[in-house]
């Protein structure tokens, strides 16, 4: 079921929450709804579910599920799933009478009889692999069941579409993994179309068909997740999709200087701020004729492929963060306090008044 | 039996003054409560139990029990809805006035019974506000029953909104919400996710309110006219055999209120104990 968004904006009291969006997701789709906090994403999802209500605007705001209008719709009566970041799930009910809550609800003509409920009950169980939990209750429940229970409820209801609110925030970072990679795995077997806030990027860009990067009660891009992190369309989008180093100087003659620090780029006279990406950055003992930026490694983190080095100077205004690869560390053999030289490989610049970005690469 | 174990062997325990605080609580409730109380029972041994049985058998006795114990009961009936529902508009919605609504519900607490009590029978006799507003149409409330419970609720209506106040603002209004997005009508998932999950606080907070009920005085005999048979409430009845110097026969009829009163609040913790363990797990 595809979900369609005409000119949906909200207002809390004087606060806009979100400017006036549309956005059109297809139907079978898995869209992440990616951005900081007060960015207005969990209100645009919350308005997607029928939670909240849009503005009423001189232009009138439309929410199309398929073809079915729903903008007027109550929540119960959407079709929806929704999945809370803190589970919501009713404390005084069984598991499984928690996951049977959404057919026993519906009207009599609709309900199916007690052993259909049972049946389909278990089945879903089952594929959240939580049957023998059945007579638990959610309090007896470690928080990542706690999440497949409350997402196999809202599956009970046969949704069209499955709308997930920070679904693992509240978990630790293996369960989190676990459940990114289950939830992708079901989403492709049952083909509903998905929607999920998250403010972690790597959940976004991992899970994702496409990622709506939003800021500040806007949508800043739309795109795949290799597009986004290859083609940010502005700053914001660059900044947010990972840890970003910045240079800042003057720029004469093609060389540009930054106290004691200098480095041949091949841009106009002006100031400049330059933009790189962690494994952008390379690690010298000497400078050579087209860099010369002396830093000093302040700490070192071995974490997963990568060692993590943070770096300082005196012409920095913030450290910046390099990613050496684990052969190179010990070829260099790095430690705290060691003076070092920074080549940037490849750098971006983002013109305050031209929204295109600029990006160069260097063989290093 | 871990905890007896370690009682035994004088292990010592990480959180420090329990000897301490321990002792003055226990000398606190000694002095305060179990004191009065052993008097009670000491002016209850000067009677056989034939004589004892006699006084809270009495008939004007029996028909004050009747008479407290009903309108108690409409009371609290009336206390579990409207407590309730005060608590709800307390805590789901934002109003102005809202603070003030909340510190009004403390007042039945702060102000004299008595003062309570003269107000009531001053607004509902047949010259008063009410009164003279009701009376025409056939209602009277003062020197009725009717006016017995009005002072009961009155007094006791803070015990419903502050037990199931908290409970309330407990519960995520995303529970709520789960339940909408899954089909419930308003009415199903008020009764099914909502009235559930603060069932223990409301019970609790109306079984106190009742019991408070029982040994109210001040509020309810300027308004009760305190007709033998038909408005004596039982504390009256006390109060009377007080008056006769007849402290025996007073503490016997105390020490049915006191019994019933204990009973009930008993029970209801028992009850409420398990409830409470099923929603956390076993553990609480």
């Amino acid at each position: 079921m595809s979900i369609h968004l005409h000119n949906i904006a909200k207002h809390f009291g004087t606060t806009q929450a979100l400017e006036p969006i549309n956005l059109d997701i297809h139907a079978g789709e898995l869209v992440g709804l990616l951005g900081p906090s007060g960015s207005g994403k969990t209100t645009l999802l919350r308005i997607i579910a029928g939670l909240e209500n849009a503005d009423r605007t001189a232009q009138p705001s439309k929410i199309l599920f398929g073809d079915r209008d729903v903008t007027n719709v109550h929540v119960r009566d959407r079709r929806i799933g929704f999945v809370f970041q803190h589970y919501a799930l009713f404390r005084h009910m069984s598991v499984y009478d928690n996951v049977a809550f959404g057919l026993t609800v519906l009207s009599r003509k609709r309900r199916p009889n007690s052993g259909e409920i049972r049946a389909r009950v278990f089945r879903l169980l089952e594929m959240v692999k939580l049957e023998h939990l059945a007579n638990r209750y959610p309090a007896q429940l470690s928080g990542g069941q706690q999440q497949r229970v409350s997402l196999a409820r809202a599956l009970a209801v046969e949704p069209e579409v499955l709308l997930l609110d920070e679904p693992f925030g509240a978990l630790d970072a293996k369960v989190r993994q676990e459940l990114r990679r289950w939830l992708r795995h079901l989403h492709d077997e049952f083909n509903f179309t998905s929607v999920f806030v998250t403010h972690d990027q790597e959940e976004a860009l991992e899970l994702s068909d496409r990622v709506v990067v939003m800021s500040n009660g806007r949508i800043e891009q739309i795109d795949t997740p290799d597009e986004l992190y290859r083609e940010p369309k502005n700053r914001f989008v660059f900044e947010f999709l990972g840890d970003v180093n910045h240079l800042e100087g003057k720029v004469t003659n093609g060389v540009l200087t930054c106290g004691d620090a200098y480095w041949h780029v091949d841009l106009p006279d002006g100031h400049e701020e330059l933009l790189l990406r962690p494994h952008e950055v390379r690690l010298t003992e000497q400078p050579t004729s087209e860099s010369h930026l002396p830093v000093t490694i302040t700490a070192i983190s071995p974490v997963g492929a990568e060692v993590r080095v943070e770096l300082e100077a005196d012409w920095l205004a913030q450290p910046w963060l390099a990613t050496v690869r684990h052969t190179d560390f010990e070829h260099l053999a790095l430690r705290r306090g060691q003076r070092l030289f920074a080549h940037p490989r490849h750098w971006r610049r983002f013109p305050k008044a031209e929204s295109k970005a600029t990006e160069q690469s260097r063989v290093a | 039996m871990s905890q007896l174990a370690s009682w035994r062997t004088g292990s010592t325990r990480v959180l420090p003054g329990f000897g301490l605080s321990m002792g003055i609580s226990v000398l606190f409730i000694s002095l305060v409560l179990l004191l009065p109380i052993t008097g009670l029972f000491g002016q209850l041994a000067e009677l056989s139990f034939a004589e004892y049985w006699a006084i809270i058998t009495e008939g004007r006795v029996v028909a004050s029990y009747m008479v407290t114990i009903g309108a108690a009961a409409v009371a609290a009936i009336i206390n579990a809805i409207f407590g309730l529902l005060l608590a709800w508009v307390l805590v789901r919605y934002d109003f102005p006035g809202k603070r003030l609504l909340d510190a009004l519900m403390d007042l039945p607490f702060a102000l004299p019974t008595a003062v309570a009590g003269i107000t009531l029978a001053t607004l509902y006799a047949s010259s008063g506000w009410m009164g003279g507003l009701l009376e025409p149409l056939g209602f009277q409330v003062a020197y009725t029953w009717v006016g017995i419970a009005l002072a009961m609720a009155f007094t006791s209506i803070p015990f419903v909104v502050r037990t199931v106040q908290p409970v309330l603002e407990d519960m995520p209004v995303e529970v709520d919400e789960a339940a909408m997005s899954l089909g419930a009508t308003d009415g199903v998932a008020f009764r099914r996710v909502i009235l559930p999950h603060i069932w223990p606080a409301l019970v609790t907070g109306t079984g106190l309110a009742f019991v408070r009920s029982l040994g109210e005085f001040g509020a309810i005999i300027f308004i009760a006219g305190n007709m033998p048979y038909e408005t004596e409430i039982t504390a009256l009845m006390i109060f009377v055999k007080l008056q006769e110097y007849d402290y025996a026969g007073a503490s016997a009829i105390a020490s049915v209120v006191l019994f019933v009163s204990l009973a009930l609040l008993l029970a209801i913790n028992i009850w409420q104990g398990r409830f409470v363990r099923r929603l956390h797990g076993g553990k609480g």
